[in-house]
């Protein structure tokens, strides 16, 4: 490898120094959580931990302007099932897509894509209207349901079936008499893990965190989801700051330790999906 | 290859009464694809482009959550929009946030995607230490940072006076505000397109590198006569996904306002973007389908028309660098 590639002293201090900026929002909100509500006033602004996390905790989930832990519970619920249901359909879609001919196949292929380009809002007052007629508002499938299916994790499973199935081995599995079915569950599946895990990771994330939707269609203050639960914390009469900061760093937190505990995947997935595009 | 002497077509066996099995199999490669991708048709059908297309029939009326009648009134909306100064208040905040934001964004990326490009020690480390904001809570964030960019015990201000600068009412001003919130878009996004310009940076040769470096050309010029022609379709790719994304812009201008106006994105509706515009109409406090069908609309014609020219532009700003026909 060629001198030019080398990383010099600047490159570190650069580096650091963009680490610094990122990671130090997420810091010091953790560092507001657990300290007092003074803690906002003093100059120069604190930067280590205090020792009022467990208090604000309690108050924070006493509030009931925020219905704090019902936000967690309906966005775990909400996460958990739009994940399990995308990773699904997407591994059997992009299997059929990719390995299985039929008729139509191309143009088909190609409205899921171009449903990739439509911006959300153009369907929110229609689909507020529809959750209206289903009696869905203000109650949790009207969040879960159109979000089961995306058209970017059929895609993103295309993509990744071409390569990583080999025909061979679905020929050799039709030979031995299986199904389609079980050709999907025994053969594709297994080979399809890692794209489906970072998939999964991807959309627990999205999930999670979506405010627009679960904001026009969840108006039951009771019933929210947990990023709702911050905007009641955030638009309070009273500003308790260091509350409000307790919710944003539980809000955070499952991302964090998503990222934490599966950063490198969700990384190379980033990546991957870059060079295809 | 043989030759084939003989002109009679060759005789096939005639072909045995397919079994039970045999049929049930080419019942089963022939149509269970349909039914692999029906979930997501099905779906996507009734809560995806079905709303798509109602909601331009919605923007036709005048139809309001309360009445019990929907009028058709044609494109009165939209005649109505293009004269609402509100409106056009909404789309220069969204067009002023969105350039300030992307630019900046982008040019920073390719920097730090720059960086990320050479042999670098805990190599993963770096690269989920950019990538950290993109993880976090839109909500959240937006929150943490309305604080940071608070007038009277922000940390900005605080850093501001440090360098002798006057506190700055970030939330009043309506550059001020644009600038918070653009700050919030590129702390969470410059790192994702950082990586992806990486992925990118990645997949040029070696060889093209040394052999400029052998030329004579030095660091930054092999930067931007090599690595950023050979980047543009990524670059397009990336400033795409930014329109889109920078011209829905809500959470953040939503949550950067608190209380009875922050749908209105303050007082003088600094900060309101066309979505706001668009939820202030739709829903509370107005409850105007019609209408906010309306703004949708013209919201969809705004992107595609941002993102055409910025095709448009980096096109012919990269012309002459690429040989034609990639």
């Amino acid at each position: 490898m060629s001198r030019i590639w080398s990383a010099g002293r600047l490159t570190y201090l650069a580096l650091t120094l963009t680490a610094f900026l990122s990671i130090f929002p997420i810091y010091w909100m953790f560092v507001v959580a657990s300290r007092t509500s003074d803690a906002m006033g003093q100059v120069p602004p604190p930067v280590t931990p205090g020792g009022s996390l467990g208090a604000n905790i309690a108050r924070l989930f006493e509030n009931t302007d925020a219905y704090f832990l019902t936000g967690l519970i309906n966005s775990a619920i909400v996460a958990g099932t739009v994940t399990v249901s995308v990773v699904f359909f997407s591994t059997l879609a992009g299997f059929a897509f990719a390995k299985l001919r039929f008729r139509g196949r191309n143009a088909l292929l190609l409205v899921i894509v171009a449903t990739m380009m439509v911006p959300t809002q153009l369907g929110v007052i229609p689909l507020y209207m529809l959750m209206t007629k289903l009696n869905w508002n203000d109650r949790l499938p009207a969040v879960i349901v159109p979000a089961l299916v995306t058209g970017f994790g059929v895609f993103m499973m295309r993509q990744y079936a071409g390569q990583a199935v080999s025909t061979e081995l679905i020929e050799a599995a039709r030979m031995d008499g299986c199904n389609t079915a079980r050709i999907y569950f025994h053969v594709v599946l297994p080979a399809l893990r890692p794209a489906a895990a970072v998939l999964g990771l991807l959309t627990f994330m999205t999930t999670w965190n979506d405010f627009l939707w679960p904001y026009a269609v969840l108006n039951d203050p009771e019933n929210p989801t947990v990023q709702l639960s911050l905007r009641a914390l955030s638009d309070g009469y009273y500003q308790d700051m260091s509350q409000v900061f307790t919710g944003t760093a539980i809000a955070t937190l499952p991302l964090l330790l998503v990222f934490i505990v599966f950063g490198r995947q969700i990384i190379g997935g980033i990546m991957e999906g870059a060079v295809k595009a | 290859m043989a030759v084939q002497l003989d002109a009679r077509p060759p005789v096939a066996p005639a072909p045995p009464r397919p079994s039970r099995a045999a049929r049930l199999s080419r019942f089963d490669t022939r149509y269970s694809p349909y039914l692999y991708i029906a979930p997501f048709f099905l779906l996507f059908g009734v809560f995806g482009s079905y709303p798509l297309i109602y909601t331009f029939w919605v923007s036709l009326h005048d139809w309001d959550l309360l009445g019990a009648e929907h009028t058709f009134i044609g494109f009165d909306n939209y005649t109505q929009l293009l004269a609402d100064p509100d409106f056009w208040h909404s789309v220069v905040n969204t067009l002023g946030i969105f350039v300030i934001s992307t630019v900046p964004q982008l040019l920073l990326a390719l920097w730090l995607a720059n960086l990320l490009n050479r042999q670098l020690r805990a190599r993963t480390t770096w690269r989920m230490a950019v990538l950290i904001p993109n993880v976090t809570s839109t909500a959240a964030v937006a929150i943490v940072f309305a604080v940071l960019f608070g007038r009277e015990f922000g940390m900005i201000n605080w850093l501001l006076d440090l360098v002798g600068v006057d506190a700055i009412d970030w939330k009043a001003n309506r550059f001020a505000a644009w600038t918070a919130i653009s700050a919030m878009v590129d702390w969470r996004w410059t790192g994702y397109n950082a990586l992806i310009f990486l992925a990118a940076m990645q997949a040029i040769p070696r060889d093209l590198y040394e052999s400029a470096s052998i030329d004579g050309a030095g660091r930054s010029r092999q930067f931007w006569s090599i690595t950023v022609p050979l980047l543009k379709p990524t670059i397009v790719f990336a400033v795409i996904i930014s329109t889109i994304g920078g011209l829905q812009l809500f959470t953040e201008p939503r949550l950067f306002n608190s209380g009875t106006n922050a749908i209105r994105g303050g007082p003088l509706r600094e900060s309101q973007t066309v979505t706001m515009y668009m939820f202030e109409n739709a829903f509370a406090p107005h409850y105007n389908f019609g209408y906010g069908s309306a703004i949708a609309w013209l919201l969809f014609a705004l992107i595609a028309v941002v993102a055409a020219g910025n095709v448009l532009l980096l096109r012919r700003l990269g012309g002459g660098v690429r040989k034609e026909g990639d």
